[in-house]
């Protein structure tokens, strides 16, 4: 797939890979065997008839192919873009054994993208269009559900459900629906266009959505089931930052990456001072951790000028949890690694700013529970990393303010909600789904959840009329 | 849109705004505040709520022009609109259960201490108010809070009105006399609130401070308002605003509160101000 060249597009926002041609996508749908068994169904989490809609591509017949993808997905374009196929579909292709898989990301994101560019993503699906003239459409929308957060877990569910005939309504605490994919992934790899059109589909389903509702402190569960909502689907996301409890960390110049890159996504601080919410540029930056979440940061830094931009990461290469596409445009991008390392303190000035970072060497033992080589530090191996800008990506956990709430609901000790594969949590009128369930995780998987517990609510809701 | 239904300029640089909004209206408590967006670019805000009951669906913010956005804040007019809204954020204020309650308000302080004090009043409550001000016009609020107590207060720095002096020297003067405040509550300016936490540990009176870091989200997903509190980091946003001024780490505050400076300078010069 053709690339924005690294040199330019370390001096813009745009989308750095630019999408297959027509030819090209006909080109490498041929390839497909078209497997009976297909074994790129089994690795993806929301079943997408693969073969059915490559054997479009191979058509022509770009319009056919949208719609069988559209019939599992919600958000092809969005997919198409940043799920890790390497790992699912990709790696389950008969193909992959003689080392070269069909690229079933890219032929995704061709599909959604010739849909967007032909306004074919405009029109309802004709399955909808039936619905909303059978009676079952009727006796549905009079039940209310909400939906507590728009990440791509909440708009999965709310369309699933809409497309049921229930009237749906997302709630959503920022000024604009989307979840991660508004405010974590950048726009290089995810243009926000892209997450409004798709939403825009949503919204033509007949979902309601209602930005700047704190769900918790606006209303709470029990107000909610009062004005008439009789099933609950909290999709709240892993929206709390962890930080590594190192002396110095509130330092001037240490973010979270979810402030670092709030700014920038959501606030367009990227385009300041035409947009008013500023962000400080380094001139040598660390960005601490080395999934998703560090490369965007690492990469969000390189464009807006710093000179230096460093991963920190305390295993190897080989354990970097980030997609592998991501790390090799961080590569081409100039993004530096020091791997192997953690920091232990961050040293400022006396006027509070950063400094410098002060880091061990580690060597790896045997594998943890994650199943990757531990890290354990090398004695006297300490060494002083100078920056003036850090970015802590280490991960993050359930943010409790809608969940301190609802103390009949069951959670783990993490602090997430517990749930079944369905979506049904120990509280009968509410599910779960998404990071808030599984802690951080991927958007496909967050998708797939929000399927399940649109099936689970839509049977209990049946039951719930029937007797 | 959320639409501004009443505009008042309190002094030159203090504007008053009632703005529709039944929903926060209606959760509202003492102590939250909201955060809002002006215009498609502009930035988040959050500010005190200081009213959320007259007329029923309103609230009402007060406004010291403090830069960019503060500036376009006080520039709007009754009929304009806010484009976002979001609250009521933060717990409600642990004030409102103590029975005999000093505020030390410095500033705009007073929007926030405002709504405080009266819940402690209507729980039969007694409070007592020490008002501090640059200068007389720059007193807001006095005539509300004197209604609620005979006990109020008043110092400028340069003694145009009240005592001449910082709010502290008469907090001294107080707490010499009058040892049976079960509370302190202080809010204002940073260097103020510290050194009210300073010299009300000297005199051993729990005090709380309800602390103006710089937010995002407002829903603690960021942790941009992080403080260091009884040396554990706590996230303004939704483990305060309030935190016990005993415990606060004031100086790395006041550091973190200068980390956009320069940005901002240029923001406000751009917007076509000093
Ligand atoms: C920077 C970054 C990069 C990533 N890159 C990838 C990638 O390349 N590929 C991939 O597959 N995954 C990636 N991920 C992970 C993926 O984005 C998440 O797993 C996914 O978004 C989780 O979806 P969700 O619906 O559970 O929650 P979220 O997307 O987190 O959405 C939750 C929403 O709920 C809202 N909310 C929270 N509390 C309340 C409340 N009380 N009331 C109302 N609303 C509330 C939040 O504001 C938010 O909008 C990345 C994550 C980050 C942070
Ligand atoms: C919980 C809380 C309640 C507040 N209540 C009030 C109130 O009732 N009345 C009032 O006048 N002010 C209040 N403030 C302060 C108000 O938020 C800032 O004055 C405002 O954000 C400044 O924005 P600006 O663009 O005008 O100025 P800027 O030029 O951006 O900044 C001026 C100063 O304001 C502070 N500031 C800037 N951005 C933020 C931000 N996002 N969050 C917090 N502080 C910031 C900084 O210390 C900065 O030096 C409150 C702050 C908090 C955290
Ligand atoms: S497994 Fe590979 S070759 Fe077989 S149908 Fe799926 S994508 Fe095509
Ligand atoms: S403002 Fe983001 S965590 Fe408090």
């Amino acid at each position: 797939m053709k690339e924005q060249n690294p040199q330019e597009r370390i001096n813009n926002f745009n989308e750095v890979a630019l999408g297959y041609t027509p030819e090209q996508a006909i080109l490498e749908a041929k390839r497909c065997l078209g497997c009976k068994n297909a074994g790129c169904i089994q690795g993806c989490p929301v079943e997408i008839d693969i073969p059915g809609f490559i054997a479009e591509i191979k058509k022509g017949s770009f319009d056919k192919a949208y719609q069988v993808l559209k019939e599992k997905n919600n958000l092809p374009a969005v997919c198409g873009r940043v799920c890790p196929q390497e790992t699912q579909c990709e790696k389950a292709c008969v193909l992959a054994k003689k080392g070269k898989p069909i690229a079933v990301g890219s032929l995704e994101r061709f599909v959604a993208d010739w849909a967007i560019s032909h306004g074919v993503s405009e029109r309802p699906e004709q399955k909808f269009k039936e619905l909303e003239r059978n009676t079952q459409y009727a006796i549905g929308n009079t039940k209310k559900i909400a939906i507590i957060g728009s990440g791509p877990a909440g708009l999965t569910a709310a369309a699933d459900l809409a497309k049921t005939g229930y009237q749906v309504i997302i709630f959503e605490s920022l000024h604009a629906v989307g979840g991660v994919l508004r405010y974590g992934i950048p726009e290089f790899r995810l243009p926000k266009e892209i997450v409004d059109t798709e939403v825009g589909y949503i919204e033509k389903l007949g979902v309601k959505m209602e930005v700047n509702a704190v769900i918790g402190r606006i209303k709470t569960i029990d107000q909610l089931r009062v004005e008439g909502f009789k099933a609950f689907f909290i999709a709240t996301g892993a929206g709390l930052p962890y930080f590594l409890g190192i002396k110095g960390e509130n330092l001037n110049g240490v973010y979270s990456a979810n402030e670092f890159l709030t700014r920038v996504n959501l606030m367009n601080a990227y385009r300041f001072p035409d947009y008013d919410t500023p962000v400080n540029i380094g001139r040598k930056v660390a960005v601490i951790g080395a999934g998703n979440v560090a490369l965007d940061s690492a990469r969000v830094s390189r464009r807006l000028g710093a000179g230096e931009v460093t991963i920190v990461y305390r295993r190897s290469e080989s354990e970097m949890p980030a997609r592998f596409e991501e790390i090799k445009h961080a590569r081409e991008e100039g993004i530096k690694f020091e791997l192997l390392t953690s920091p232990i303190k961050i040293y400022g000035y006396e006027n509070g700013w950063v400094r410098a970072m002060r880091c061990l060497r580690n060597r790896l033992a045997e594998p943890d529970a994650s199943g990757r080589r531990r890290p354990v530090a090398i004695p006297d191996s300490e060494f002083d990393f100078d920056c003036d800008l850090v970015v802590v990506a280490v991960g993050q956990g359930p943010n409790p303010l809608l969940l301190s709430t609802i103390p009949e609901l069951k959670l783990n000790k993490r602090g997430n909600i517990e749930a079944d594969p369905e979506g049904r949590t120990s509280v009968p009128d509410i599910f779960a789904g998404g990071d808030i369930v599984t802690g951080a995780a991927t958007v496909i998987e967050a998708m797939g959840m929000g399927k399940r517990a649109a099936r689970a609510i839509d049977n209990y809701l049946t039951k719930l009329i029937n007797c | 849109m959320y639409r501004i239904l009443k505009k008042e300029d309190l002094n030159p640089s203090v504007c008053y705004l009632e703005i529709s909004s039944p929903q926060i209206a209606k959760a509202a408590q003492p102590g939250q505040f909201i955060i809002l967006r002006i215009t498609e670019k502009g930035e988040r805000i959050p500010l005190t709520i200081h009213g959320f009951d007259e007329p029923e669906d309103t609230i009402s913010i007060i406004v010291q022009k403090a830069g960019k956005t503060t500036d376009q804040l006080c520039s709007l007019n009754a009929g304009d609109g806010l484009l976002d809204l979001a609250g009521p954020l933060g717990k409600p204020s642990l004030a409102v259960k103590e029975k005999r309650v000093l505020f030390i308000a410095g500033g705009v302080g007073a929007a926030e201490a405002y709504p405080i004090a009266r819940a402690i009043k209507q729980e039969r409550g007694e409070v007592a108010v020490i008002l501090g001000a640059k200068s007389a016009e720059d007193l807001i609020l006095e005539k509300q809070l004197r209604a609620l107590t005979s006990k109020v207060y008043v110092s400028t720095d340069d003694g145009s009105y009240g005592r001449k002096g910082f709010v502290t020297d008469l907090l001294s003067e107080i707490l010499l006399k009058d040892k049976s405040f079960d509370l302190i509550y202080a809010i204002g300016p940073l260097a103020m609130m510290a050194a009210v936490s300073n010299l009300s540990r000297h005199y051993k009176v729990k005090t709380l401070v309800s602390l103006n870091s710089i937010m995002l989200d407002g829903t603690g997903m960021c942790g941009s308002c992080r403080v260091t509190v009884g040396n554990e980091t706590k996230f303004a946003c939704v483990d305060g605003p309030e935190f016990d001024g005993h415990l606060v780490d004031f100086d790395e505050l006041m550091k973190r509160q200068a980390r956009f400076k320069k940005k901002e300078c240029r923001s406000r010069k751009l917007a076509g101000k000093k």
